[in-house]
């Protein structure tokens, strides 16, 4: 019991430090958010593949830069409703 | 240097050592040191079984002298016809010496070693039986005011004005043995100023009675007028009994008198006042009646009562109870009456019931088996054992032995039991209740006879509960307080912390507003205990959350014109707060700084010393900065400090030290002249303590840039050796060590030679402590700064006076064996012209009749084993290890280790070949000391031959490195893990050697014993082989044993297996697709320990192969692995998992996450968690490289279109 005390412990420390993790209640709109947000961080921290998608898409660097940043604000939507909350 | 040499130098020596010995006293060389019989003692030709000895060795060789008894000892000679029979001479002795009974110390328990907390306590912290716990304090901050449980506490009005009673009641205290003394009975001025007091003076008693302290107004114990012979006035007017009750006594009072009931009960203290210190009554129980105090009076047990009455056989019955009759049971208060003192004369009957401890139940009903009971916790936990039927109590009774159920599991249990019980208390706190908890557990932990381990279970209860009752817990802030602060000032390190956790905690759990209105009134209190350990706690506090937060209430206290212990205790908690958090104070410096400079100029003494002990304090948290915020307080600080004299100026001078080091350079150099002179005054200073500060403060001085060598060397070396190094200071262990360090400081600064040229006659001083004292001295200044200082002359002295101080040593000491290391490595090459000298003091002292000397020359050999190369004295080592290995032979293990470590290091420095006596000759002396189980021993020697192994294998044949491999095998299982590490090295430089096959075939064979250890350690020992050897030398015969159906055998192959790739690593390449097949077999096994193990092996292939191909072999294993995922066993899962992120490692994470996407939302929560388990060591370990591989989601409104795009 204390070791199940520990792992949950070691969970909370694990999600403090990288957000993106999950545990068995993660829903599935956290999961798909997390996906999105880490998908456009990967491409605006990587300048070279930041500049492939620049140039497709025929925008200035910085443009297409700060779009990738703003759609990382619910990128999944909003939160669904929680069932406890009508 | 040749052997006429040698020979020459020897010849001087016993010149030398001739005029020595004449000289009187000296230990130098005194022949009635040498061991005369060196039966021990090994000729180079003597292993061979050379006929040069006496064959007659071991016997007999002449007739026995008078000294023993010629007689056989069992033979009775008398003429009796009758044979005589008496006691065996075991007995006889047995009676002589009382074995087993007299010699029982009873005192053994005691002391430093005991397990007791009460015994290992100074008088100090034994104060804390003192401190009562108070009534539950009533909650202003409760969120509902209203709310009926927390309003019947006690006010924060009438706390104070409790405390303000207590400190009147304490100045006539005072004034009535000043009178005393003064003998005026001035009979007619009261004492007290009116009634109201009176009321209030019992409420305090109330507290004083529960506390067991010796009030002296109590109507119990004597007054003090009365002890000392003189008429008390008005002191009779103070007992309770014939004072006519105040008009309308409000109704408070009854209410606090009731409290003394749910009081510890176990601090009420005797009533006999003639005793100083009331007894407890756990300590009156001397003789065997020790289960309850009132054991004299003790029922009549049934057995008893069968005995004395006649019984059924003549017509009598023994009738049930009546209807609804209940025992009166003794409530657990009534236990702690006063018992008559035991007296007189009783049989031990190791028979009789009311001895034999049946009192104490060896079992508790609804408990189970407990590890102990002691007849203490009779009077917490008897009720368990009434037998009252459950059904018939109320729920708050019901409650109540739960709690107690479970306190006791946890403090006298099973750790199984423990566990569970501590966290059936954890979950249910809040049902509990605050009050019924802390009642029961607060009392337990102001026992007696505490243990540590029980102490510590109930602190870790209180730390439980503390979060789960959150704020429900302010009513009994002070109580907890009362039975934790204590543990602030224990010398166990760990209490101290346990201790600091709960009351941080309860700072947490209580709020500040709530954990300041309840210590508060603590700050003046009248005990200076009480207010030292509330300084503490309240420094705690501060830490826990946040100085700012508690800067204001500080300000105000240091402030106090009230009083002075106000203004005192408040200082207090600025000295402690640095303590307790270092450089964390930075930031707040200045303010807690301000707060307490005023303080430096109290018109107490008290008051300031303190102030300047919080001020170093701070200094020495801040260093090297916040300088600044010390300006304001420079300059009363060293205008104070010319001011003061004794114990204050010792605190001033103490700030002074650590404040200078935080300065630049101009001003420190300024300061110090100014603080110097009042340094060089307090050198001759008796005091203890004086010098102490003194020392520390030249040290700090010595130390800082501004200081320069030659101040030192003009102002303050002479005078500092003049005092300093006198003979008294190195008697005492609390001068000894400040002065050693000092003068290693000031040594940094002025160089080896200025300090070296002061002290080095000592090493000639008669006494011998103030020879260690100079030796540890220049061990640790020669340590640090090298010897290049030192010119020729000195260089002379040095030597000639370390050979003396370690010839002269009445005990040998390791302080002279480092330090004549640390001189002759430091010397260097310089050692030339001394060696032989040393050479021959070691040899003689190698003979020596001591165990310890012995064994210090030989470790002597191993320091400067180094220097004598460096200086090319090779025949020189060769003669010192011809000696050494003349004296393999030795008993003494500790002597025997340190020999083999001189040898060991002698054939470092000159290699195999050079070596004498040669290797061959060395080897086979050293086989059977491998059998040796003395751990030194045993590391010495698998040291020396592993470095023999290793360097010059050839030197030995094949059979006699088999030999020395079976006697490694059983080192395997030594305790020690260097040994084992050590074997398992020598196991690979013999396979080196000798080929691994015939290794191999002894370790495969080892693989099947029974012990655990000694198989891991084989697998170990093969893996390492496969590492020297190549992996392809090993692996066919491993896999082969593989085929032996016999379940130890198997997991030893993986186990080695495992090793093996762990060590070989990127050469696993070559071998992947030849171990396939045997782990396919491991991985579907039935035994999960046999998985287990396959995993591990299957996580170092992976970590091997990382980047080298091989992906189609690692997804096939991913595969046989994956099934394994729902093993609940956390060793099994651990290894799978780690056995799949290996593969990860191996195959990129997108191929391996494919099989996690299944699982991450499957319905059943068994099936997600190790899947997230997965997925989340995935994320942070190649959280970027996972981008590409996450599922196509377009459908659910992800778009990642990005990454689609192709140019």
């Amino acid at each position: 019991m204390a070791d199940k005390l520990r792992t949950q412990q070691e969970l909370e420390r694990l999600q403090a430090k990288y957000i993106g993790t999950g545990h068995p209640d993660t829903t599935s709109w956290e999961w798909k958010t997390n996906i999105q947000r880490d998908t456009s961080a990967s491409i605006v921290g990587h300048p070279p593949l930041l500049g492939l998608v620049a140039l497709a898409q025929n925008e200035p660097t910085a443009k297409v830069r700060a779009r990738l940043i703003r759609s990382m604000i619910q990128p999944a939507g909003p939160p669904p409703a929680r069932e406890g909350d009508e | 240097m040749s052997d006429s040499d040698f020979e020459q130098i020897r010849k001087a020596q016993a010149e030398r050592n001739a005029i020595t010995a004449a000289k009187k006293g000296s230990r130098t060389f005194d022949p009635a040191t040498q061991r005369a019989d060196s039966s021990t003692r090994v000729r180079l030709g003597d292993a061979y079984g050379e006929e040069n000895g006496d064959k007659f060795a071991g016997y007999h060789t002449s007739l026995p002298a008078a000294d023993e008894d010629e007689e056989m000892e069992d033979v009775d000679n008398s003429r009796r016809l009758v044979g005589q029979y008496t006691a065996t001479q075991s007995q006889i002795d047995e009676f002589a010496h009382g074995d087993g009974v007299e010699e029982d110390d009873i005192l053994a328990g005691r002391g430093e070693k005991s397990n007791r907390i009460t015994d290992r306590e100074t008088d100090y912290q034994k104060r804390r039986f003192d401190r009562a716990l108070t009534p539950t304090r009533a909650d202003p901050f409760a969120a509902n005011r209203q709310a009926g449980a927390s309003e019947d506490g006690e006010t924060y009005r009438t706390v104070m004005e409790r405390r303000d009673i207590e400190r009147e009641e304490e100045r006539v205290r005072r004034a009535i043995e000043q009178k005393a003394r003064e003998g005026s009975g001035d009979d007619n001025q009261p004492l007290l100023k009116d009634g109201a007091d009176k009321e209030n003076d019992d409420a305090g008693s109330t507290e004083a009675v529960a506390a067991g302290r010796k009030r002296k107004q109590r109507w119990d114990a004597a007054p003090t007028p009365d002890a000392s012979g003189t008429p008390a006035p008005e002191s009779k007017k103070r007992s309770r009994w014939d004072q006519t009750p105040a008009v309308g006594v409000p109704a408070a009072e009854t209410k606090k008198k009731s409290s003394r009931w749910d009081l510890a009960p176990s601090a009420t203290p005797i009533g006999n006042a003639g005793l100083a210190t009331p007894a407890h009554s756990s300590q009156t129980a001397v003789l065997p009646m020790t289960a309850d105090a009132s054991s004299r009076y003790m029922q009549l047990s049934d057995e008893e009562l069968d005995m004395m009455l006649p019984g059924p056989d003549e017509g009598y019955q023994i009738l049930p109870f009546p209807e609804g009759y209940a025992p009166v049971r003794a409530p657990a208060h009534r236990m702690m009456q006063p018992p008559t003192p035991a007296t007189g004369f009783m049989m031990q009957d190791p028979d009789s019931v009311r001895l034999s401890g049946q009192a104490v139940p060896k079992e508790i009903p609804g408990v189970g088996d407990l590890q102990f009971f002691k007849p203490e916790d009779m009077a917490y936990f008897g009720k368990l054992t009434d037998g009252a039927d459950e059904e018939s109590l109320s729920v708050e009774e019901l409650k109540e032995r739960k709690i107690m159920r479970l306190l006791l599991k946890v403090k006298n249990g099973t750790p199984p039991m423990r566990k569970t019980a501590l966290r059936q208390l954890t979950d249910n706190a809040r049902n509990f209740g605050a009050g019924p908890l802390f009642n029961q557990i607060l009392p337990l932990l102001m026992e007696k006879t505490l243990e540590d381990q029980e102490r510590h279970l109930l602190v870790k209860v209180i730390d439980r509960i503390l979060y789960k009752l959150d704020d429900l817990v302010r009513p009994y802030v002070h109580k907890i307080l009362v039975v934790i602060e204590p543990l602030l000032i224990d010398q166990d390190y760990y209490a101290r912390v346990e201790g600091r956790e709960i009351i941080s905690n309860l700072s947490k759990a209580a709020g500040l507003a709530s954990m300041i209105s309840t210590m508060r009134p603590d700050i003046d209190n009248a005990d200076e205990y009480v207010r030292n350990t509330t300084a503490r706690a309240f420094a705690v506090v501060a830490s826990a959350l946040g100085i700012p937060a508690l800067l204001p209430f500080l300000q105000a206290v240091c402030r106090s014109k009230k009083s002075w212990q106000a203004r005192h205790t408040g200082v207090k908690i600025v000295q402690q707060i640095p303590i307790l958090m270092g450089c964390a104070v930075l930031p707040h410096l200045k303010k807690l700084v301000d707060c307490i400079g005023p303080n430096l100029n109290d018109e107490q003494t008290k008051v300031r010393t303190v102030t300047s002990l919080a001020i170093a304090a701070l200094a020495e948290a801040s260093n090297p900065y916040g300088i600044e915020s010390f300006d304001e307080i420079l300059n009363p600080l060293w205008t104070g400090a010319r001011k003061q004299r004794g114990k204050g100026l010792a605190g001033f001078l103490k700030a002074v030290g650590y404040i200078i080091p935080l300065m630049d350079e101009e001003y420190a150099n300024y300061y110090t002249g100014q603080i110097m002179e009042i340094l060089l005054r307090e050198f001759a200073s008796p005091d203890e303590e004086m010098k102490k500060v003194v020392l520390k403060v030249i040290s700090q001085c010595a130390a800082t840039d501004g200081v320069t060598a030659s101040y030192l060397k003009k102002e303050v070396l002479d005078e500092f050796f003049k005092s300093f190094w006198v003979r008294r200071n190195a008697g005492d262990k609390r001068t000894y060590r400040p002065v050693v360090e000092t003068t290693v400081d000031l040594g940094q600064k002025v160089g080896v030679s200025e300090i070296l040229g002061r002290i080095v006659n000592n090493l000639k001083d008669e006494s011998e402590a103030y020879r260690k004292m100079t030796m540890e001295t220049i061990e640790k200044i020669v340590a640090s700064l090298g010897a290049a200082d030192i010119d020729e002359r000195l260089e002379t002295r040095l030597i000639d006076g370390i050979l003396h101080a370690f010839q002269e040593q009445t005990v040998e000491d390791i302080i002279m064996l480092n330090g004549f290391g640390s001189v002759v490595n430091a010397l260097g090459a310089r050692c030339k012209p001394y060696l032989p000298q040393i050479a021959s003091t070691i040899l003689w002292r190698l003979n020596n009749k001591s165990p310890t000397v012995r064994q210090q020359a030989a470790d002597l050999i191993s320091r400067i084993a180094m220097v004598m190369q460096q200086c090319g004295e090779d025949g020189l080592m060769g003669k010192l290890g011809l000696v050494l290995y003349e004296y393999l032979g030795e008993e003494y293990p500790e002597v025997l280790g340190s020999i083999l470590g001189a040898l060991r290091s002698i054939v470092t420095v000159v290699g195999i070949s050079q070596m004498k006596p040669p290797i061959k000759d060395l080897l086979p002396r050293l086989t059977p000391i491998l059998r040796n189980r003395h751990e030194k021993v045993q590391e010495n020697t698998i040291d020396l031959v592993g470095r023999i192994a290793d360097r010059g294998p050839e030197s030995v044949n094949a059979r006699e490195w088999m030999r020395i491999c079976f006697e490694l095998l059983d080192m395997l299982k030594a305790h020690k893990k260097g040994i084992r590490r050590a074997a398992n090295n020598t196991f690979g430089f013999i396979a080196k050697a000798i080929g691994p096959q015939d290794v191999l075939a002894t370790l495969l064979n080892n693989l099947r014993v029974q012990e655990r250890q000694s198989r891991v350690n084989t697998a170990v020992a093969i893996g390492i082989v496969a590492e020297t050897c190549a992996p392809f030398t090993v692996l066919p015969a491993l896999m082969n044993e593989y085929r032996v159906p016999e379940l130890n055998v198997q997991n030893g192959v993986l186990k080695s297996l495992s090793f093996l790739f762990e060590y070989i690593g990127e050469m696993a390449k070559d071998y992947v697709y030849a171990v396939t097949p045997l782990l396919e077999d491991a991985l579907i096994d039935r035994d999960q320990v046999h998985r287990q193990t396959a995993a591990s092996v299957v996580k170092h292939i992976a970590l091997g192969v990382v980047g080298l191909g091989c992906e189609d072999a690692m997804v096939h294993l991913l595969n046989l692995l994956y099934p394994n995922l729902f093993e609940t066993s956390p060793h099994v899962i651990d290894r799978i998992v780690e056995a799949i992120e290996a593969i990860r490692m191996a195959v990129g994470p997108g191929l391996v996450l494919n099989y996690v996407w299944a699982g991450l939302f499957h319905p059943a929560r068994k099936v997600r968690t190790p899947y997230w388990r997965l997925y989340n060591d995935a994320y942070v370990q190649a959280a970027d490289a996972m981008v590409p591989y996450y599922p196509n989601l377009v459908e659910n409104g992800i778009d990642r279109g990005e990454l689609a795009i192709v140019l």
